[in-house]
């Protein structure tokens, strides 16, 4: 599964994308899977109400299926326009 | 009915005369642009980098135009939204929309506006002698979405 991330959960987690192989059920269990691998990840999402997700490219809860998703983004609330 | 995702400036009176084209049966065309201000609450700003998502951000847009057709008697709209570095009083943001009277063409501009701030998937970096700043999203933009009935 590839995972993105941008704008300062990028710069926290140090890329702006990496492919990894895990068996999370939903978005929440990714984090925390991400969360236990390396401080970064911990500092990046320590504030889960700053963090938005995408799931293959549409806006989606922490609580999102994870199962056949091809890519999951995180970033922080939009700010366009 | 279009989007656009570009690194390059646009010109509002080619993008106007472009959606335009021959037709006869538009009553009212409504445009915003958005510009790099030069001042943010911290201070002085010497430029504005964009993020954005390739991909999503087409498909966002993609279906919030589509959104504002449903609601409203569009027959035409233009979106297009730069990304990449912008200095202060540069054009960031475009939406003309096109009906045969002003009220749809109004709201479908505002409504379009309101959407894409906190919808579309673009981040604002504002970079100073003090360094880069991400800017935060503002509840205002939460609230301006709230009078159209779209959930968080």
């Amino acid at each position: 599964m590839d995972i993105l991330y941008f704008a300062w959960v990028r710069e926290r987690i140090g890329t702006p994308r990496e492919t990894v192989s895990t068996e999370a059920a939903t978005v929440a269990d990714l984090v925390e899977e991400l969360r236990g691998r390396e401080e970064r990840y911990a500092v990046a999402f320590s504030d889960l109400s700053a963090i938005r997700v995408a799931v293959d490219q549409e806006l989606a809860e922490l609580d999102a299926p994870l199962a056949g998703a091809r890519e999951v983004a995180f970033f922080p609330p939009m700010t366009g326009g | 009915m279009a989007v656009r995702v570009q690194e390059a400036d646009f010109d509002l009176a080619a993008e106007m005369a472009a959606l335009r084209g021959g037709r006869t049966d538009i009553g009212a065309m409504v445009s915003f642009t958005g510009l790099v201000r030069g001042a943010s609450k911290a201070g002085a700003i010497d430029e504005m980098t964009l993020e954005h998502y390739p991909g999503m951000t087409e498909k966002a847009l993609e279906a919030i135009e589509a959104e504002a057709q449903a609601r409203w008697n569009l027959q035409a709209c233009l979106i297009i939204h730069r990304y990449g570095r912008l200095t202060p009083g540069e054009q960031i943001v475009l939406v003309i929309t096109a009906s045969p009277h002003r009220g749809d063409a109004f709201a479908a501009a505002e409504f379009l506006m309101d959407y894409l701030k906190s919808r579309a998937p673009f981040w604002k970096c504002e970079g100073s002698g003090a360094g880069a700043q991400w800017v935060d999203a503002r509840e205002t933009d939460e609230e301006a979405l709230e009078r159209w009935h779209i959930e968080g």
